[in-house]
């Protein structure tokens, strides 16, 4: 056979992955491996910024559950790329980054868009290769993925010299060799598993506390299976939303710092925390010494790092979820938690306590509001796409997802401007579903050049931009920590003219500001297919989260209402 | 504070060091010594780590995590072979030089070079030993100092 360029040796190995999309923007050192993309079945999508790129390829990750593909070319296209690779690391994953780099000859001798992007993206990935030979490549892009998919999902990156693309080798058939140093544990211990179901049986008030491990692993079904056939209640992280159907009578939904009053209760009044695939983020405990204090702690995770690193465990379980889950079912036959009484409790709380807001006829428009209405408006395994901030946490807590992979957002590092190019790539995945994109204006003003990405590669997403004229979540905590100083939060409702803006990149504008307005537009909106749609939605600047538990704070003492802030509910 | 060393197999791969060091920085693990060099087994590079009690199960399991890490073992402090290598070097004078030598031979340093005004020590032995070594030749003035950085080895268990 021929021998391969190194450029045309990528593009093949992609191709042999099964890699049927990429998202990149190209450049000098990546160059070479744009040439054989031109003729190859695997479809680019010309990002605007490598930072969309990496985000489309996150959000085709997030909603498939498989591997996203990003490139870019060296120095600033690889610098461009850290935060998704950041992101995709706290919010685990699958993301393969292929990166051009300078010739090796040059490598240290600050050339032209240089970067050091193996140091720099160290501890943003999972893992990252500087390949030296073209020989290689399908090896270490195998290894690369096996390595993003496996284990806890994660990002990898893989950077190439630019003499390496160009370098000649033969194709050699690349294999999952042995790794000395990644097993990762993915059957549980059987010990650690009969001593939760000793827990478990003996709990008078449990709690399974789930999260995107659930989600990563798709034991979704399982999931179902356990807390219905034991009777425990699920609370689902911020990550974990749609792991278990809201709706559901066992579903508790988000808890935390912006969690209702009875997910976030429920943990501190519980006795057992059944913890799989969470990490015991600070958003979720607050101030780790108050929370859940009366509670045995059963900890699973297929990072036996998270195991004991916030909160130790009377029982730790490495494995994955869905492993996890299955024998704990098996364990357990059937056996029925006597959880009558807790449920009870816990419903009281639902009642007493359930989430509120006041929508007047006029406006101004409330967020929770227009979630509620067009929630009504489209179907239910829509994929819902979020930014960052009060509209995130709002339709976390608003939202009834009922399919795992149903909702994109980015939980661990909190990136603005994830919403726009995260809708892109899951629209790439499932061109026949709507894919709505729910943002913020200040988020959207971070990526809002990927909606002629939108346009041009001909993706139809719908994005909702909610208009508070302000970076809504900062000045909320300026509100109420601050003394009302607006410090830098104000963006104002007028610029951009998000209709202009939109039709000047091809897409459709839509602009909403009066309750009555809302399902006229948005069905007229949801009709459009053959272009990206975007809806503004003025929104009301001074609706604030609530419930909320302040930072560092004791999740006992929950916050429902800006009229009850500072008192005590116990 | 208590102490506890690991020995830390890793591939014999470039920039392993460094991710081992960033981890370490990025978690804000407290590191008391780090040293590396060869094993008998080509492609393997061993690390001896001394790290605090109270930090290690987080340090173990975070380098675990590290693709280029094969094993990490923690010894047990009371069955423990652990030394270090010094090398000093002390300013003499006609005066000080015989009494800086005798020391040093009491010591169990070795003399590797010895000028008329300096003299250099090479010395092997536990840190705490290594240390009495510095404070002894202290009086006299360093002029310079090397440490190799701990090496553990877990003793035969009888």
């Amino acid at each position: 056979m021929d021998k391969l360029t190194g450029a045309q040796l990528v593009i093949r190995s992609l191709e042999y992955m099964g890699v049927s999309t990429v998202f990149g923007l190209p450049g000098g050192a990546i160059l070479p491996a744009y040439d054989p993309i031109y003729d190859s079945p695997v479809r680019h999508i010309l990002a605007r910024h490598e930072q969309g790129a990496g985000h489309m390829a996150e959000g085709y990750a997030q909603s498939t559950g498989e591997l996203g593909v990003v490139i870019a070319t060296s120095g600033p296209g690889a610098t461009n790329l850290v935060t998704p690779l950041m992101n995709a690391l706290m919010d685990s994953t699958p993301l393969l980054a292929i990166t051009g780099q300078v010739a090796s000859t040059a490598i240290g001798n600050d050339a032209f868009q240089e970067a050091f992007t193996t140091g720099i993206t160290m501890p943003a990935t999972k893992h990252n290769y500087l390949v030296t030979s073209a020989a290689e490549i399908p090896q270490v892009l195998l290894e690369a993925k096996h390595i993003a998919t496996t284990g806890r999902p994660g990002p990898v990156l893989v950077d190439i010299p630019k003499d390496i693309l160009n370098e000649e080798s033969d194709w050699i058939e690349p294999k999952i060799v042995e790794m000395p140093g990644y097993k990762p544990t993915t059957i549980p211990n059987p010990k650690s598993i009969s001593e939760a179901a000793k827990l478990i049986k003996e709990a008078k008030k449990p709690v399974l506390y789930v999260g995107g491990g659930v989600i990563n692993s798709k034991s979704n079904k399982e999931l179902f299976t356990l807390a219905t056939s034991t009777k425990i209640p699920v609370v689902t992280t911020l990550m974990g939303r749609g792991a278990f159907p809201d709706g559901h009578e066992l579903s508790l939904g988000m808890p935390g710092m912006h969690g209702n009053y009875s997910s976030t209760t429920s943990l501190q009044k519980s006795d057992l925390l059944i913890a799989i695939g969470v990490r015991f983020d600070d958003r979720v405990t607050a101030n780790p010494e108050y929370f859940a204090q009366n509670a045995k702690v059963i900890h699973a995770d297929i990072d036996p790092a998270e195991i004991g690193k916030v909160r130790e465990p009377q029982v730790p379980i490495v494995g994955d979820a869905k492993s996890v889950i299955v024998a704990l079912t098996e364990e357990l036959s059937g056996i029925e938690c006597d959880t009558e009484d807790w449920l009870k409790e816990i419903n009281s709380w639902q009642e007493k306590y359930p989430l509120q807001y006041k929508q007047d006829e006029d406006g101004p428009l409330k967020v929770p509001y227009v979630l509620d209405q067009i929630q009504k408006l489209v179907e239910k395994d829509t994929i819902v796409v979020s930014g960052v901030g009060q509209h995130q946490m709002w339709i976390s807590l608003y939202w009834k997802f009922t399919k795992p992979n149903t909702w994109l957002n980015s939980g661990g590092a909190g990136t603005m401007g994830y919403a726009l190019p995260a809708a892109l790539g899951a629209k790439m995945a499932f061109p026949d579903k709507l894919v709505l994109a729910l943002d913020g204006d200040g988020c959207f003003q971070m990526t809002c050049q990927e909606l002629i990405t939108a346009t041009t590669e001909n993706i139809p997403i719908k994005i909702a931009v909610f208009n508070n004229g302000n970076h809504g979540m900062v000045r909320q905590w300026q509100k109420l920590f601050y003394n009302n100083r607006f410090s830098a939060t104000e963006l104002t409702h007028h610029t951009p003219d998000y209709i202009k803006l939109a039709e000047s990149m091809g897409a459709a504008g839509y602009r909403i500001t009066k309750p009555k307005e809302i399902e006229g537009n948005f069905m007229e909106a949801l009709a459009i297919n053959d272009k990206p749609v975007l809806i503004e939605f003025v929104v009301d600047p001074d609706e604030m989260v609530f419930p909320m538990v302040p930072a560092g704070g004791n999740n006992n003492n929950v916050i429902l209402s800006e009229e009850s802030y500072g008192l005590d509910h116990d | 504070m208590t102490e506890r060393i690991l020995s830390v197999l890793v591939e014999d791969k470039p920039g392993v060091l460094a991710r081992v060091s960033s981890t370490i920085a990025r978690r804000g693990f407290n590191i008391k010594s780090l040293s590396v060099g060869p094993t008998s087994v080509e492609g393997r590079s061993k690390m001896t780590i001394v790290t605090d009690a109270s930090a290690v199960e987080q340090v173990k399991k975070q380098l675990n995590k590290l693709i280029n890490v094969i094993k990490i073992v923690e010894f047990n402090p009371d069955a423990t072979l652990e030394t270090e290598v010094m090398l000093i070097k002390v300013s003499t004078t006609k005066e000080t030089q015989t009494p800086v030598i005798e020391k040093a031979t009491l010591s169990n340093a070795r003399s590797v070079d010895v000028g008329t005004s300096s003299a250099i020590f090479e010395i092997t032995g536990t840190a705490t030993e290594l240390d009495k070594f510095q404070e002894l030749m202290k009086p006299y003035g360093i002029i310079d100092m090397v440490r190799g950085g701990r090496v553990a080895m877990q003793g035969i268990q009888s």
